[in-house]
């Protein structure tokens, strides 16, 4: 059959998929940590720009990632040698800020195996929605304190070198805790690998 | 079945290519450079997974779901139909939200400022999983058109929009469900970015007589399917 084709999310989401400032709980906020979650924590965060280097201040940020050891909730991951962590889902949601900001607190996910079972480097997942998009962008965000394990990564290794540090963000250990920087450019000279995915 | 059997990547003879030129906001919001490959691994085969008692039966009635002290204004509609995926089978127990403009053609959304009337009565957000068969139905009020400034007089078909997220992180959509006879369909560049009429024809709903409740509300079908298989992949 024939898939569906997708349409734009529209400027007009928020008060559905983000709806905390309507009062209403959505699924899932830029919050994948509790206090009982397991792992190193860590913030994402960066923006998202357009061909112009304008902010997207709009857009909808959605993360998917394993947990601290490396697993994944969902049944398609079954492997019981890792464990779960009941408090963790690993989906987060985000919509930019007027400066085109997004934010996650969450934990720096573990390896999982990828092709030909050789473990991935550590990454999380990432899909831009927008006005202006009829598509949406598909990424994947590793780390720069990660480097050998991103030197062995297949997927990376798909990419051309001078490209690569678009997908990778940048460790910062600031005073609050770890910060990773990751700033998305749609378009233009810097723009952002995106996958066919 | 192996991992990339189970994973069919995105049809871009259906899906809008991310420059659209007659959609002008998508002129600086384009990715230019060749999008790269990506084999299925776990992390793509993997999506979230959410309780049912996230939802109340009562999210899937957005005639109901908004009231504050009456029925909100307009058409009753309801809309049913069934998520697939590209082998035709059923995609069960996946998160399926709803929102739209009211009746009027104006959003809750805060930064809407179309001169026209909020409705009290109408905050226009649903959401429900679908059944095991695939199925889903709720109810709401028939959304207006409302203008927008992408060209001159440009005015949106009626429209509803849809975000699934599907049994994996790939199979992701969001997409709109029109209204069948629609003039405002071909005058529009959201709708006419699908590149081809098959694929476009899906994303308008049919009206049916067999789903319209007697005295109540008119009934839309609406089917969406969901690219690749949503059986579960052998990994590992």
């Amino acid at each position: 059959m024939t898939q569906s084709a997708g349409q734009t999310v529209g400027p007009y989401f928020a008060y559905c998929l983000t709806p905390g400032s309507y009062g209403r709980e959505g699924f899932a906020g830029n919050v994948l940590a509790g206090p009982e979650t397991r792992g190193e924590r860590m913030v994402l965060t960066g923006r998202l720009l357009d061909g112009e280097g304008n902010p997207m201040d709009d857009a909808l940020i959605e993360v998917w990632q394993a947990n601290a050891a490396g697993r994944y909730r969902h049944p398609a991951d079954a492997r019981e040698s890792v464990a779960l962590d009941p408090a963790f889902t690993g989906f987060g949601r985000c919509m930019t800020d007027p400066e085109g900001r997004f934010t996650f607190e969450t934990v720096k996910p573990g390896r999982v195996p990828g092709q030909g079972n050789r473990l991935q480097a550590p990454h999380i997942s990432i899909i831009i929605h927008s006005r202006g998009m009829q598509s949406h962008a598909f990424g994947r965000v590793y780390f720069s304190d990660e480097g050998e394990a991103n030197d062995e990564d297949s997927v990376l290794a798909l990419v051309e070198p001078a490209r690569r540090p678009t997908l990778i963000a940048r460790r910062e250990d600031a005073p609050g805790g770890v910060v990773y920087h990751f700033d998305i450019h749609i378009q233009g000279p810097e723009e952002t690998v995106f996958f066919d995915a | 079945m192996s991992e990339e059997e189970a994973l069919q990547s995105r049809d871009w003879t259906v899906q809008p290519p991310y420059l659209c030129p007659e959609y002008k906001s998508t002129v600086v919001r384009s990715p230019r450079k060749p999008l790269v490959p990506l084999p299925a691994t776990l992390s793509e085969m993997t999506g979230p997974v959410f309780g049912h008692d996230a939802v109340r039966e009562i999210d899937s009635d957005l005639t109901r779901n908004g009231a504050v002290n009456g029925a909100p204004l307009g058409q009753r509609i309801v809309v049913s139909g069934r998520v697939l995926d590209e082998m035709g089978r059923p995609v069960a127990n996946t998160l399926v939200e709803v929102w739209q403009a009211n009746a009027a053609g104006r959003y809750v959304h805060k930064v809407d400022n179309h001169d026209a009337p909020l409705d009290p009565n109408f905050f226009g957000a649903g959401r429900f999983f679908t059944g095991v068969d695939g199925s889903f139905k709720f109810y709401s009020i028939r959304p207006g058109e409302y203008p927008w400034a992408n060209h001159d007089r440009a005015f949106r078909p009626a429209h509803i929009h849809f975000s699934l997220t599907g049994p994996s992180f790939v199979n992701r959509l969001i997409t709109q469900m029109y209204f069948p006879g629609d003039p405002l369909l071909p005058l529009d560049p959201i709708f006419m970015g699908v590149p081809n009429a098959a694929a476009r024809e899906r994303l308008v709903s049919r009206y049916s007589v067999e789903t319209t409740e007697a005295d109540f509300a008119l009934g839309y079908i609406f089917d969406i399917v969901l690219r690749g298989s949503s059986a579960t992949p052998m990994v590992g």
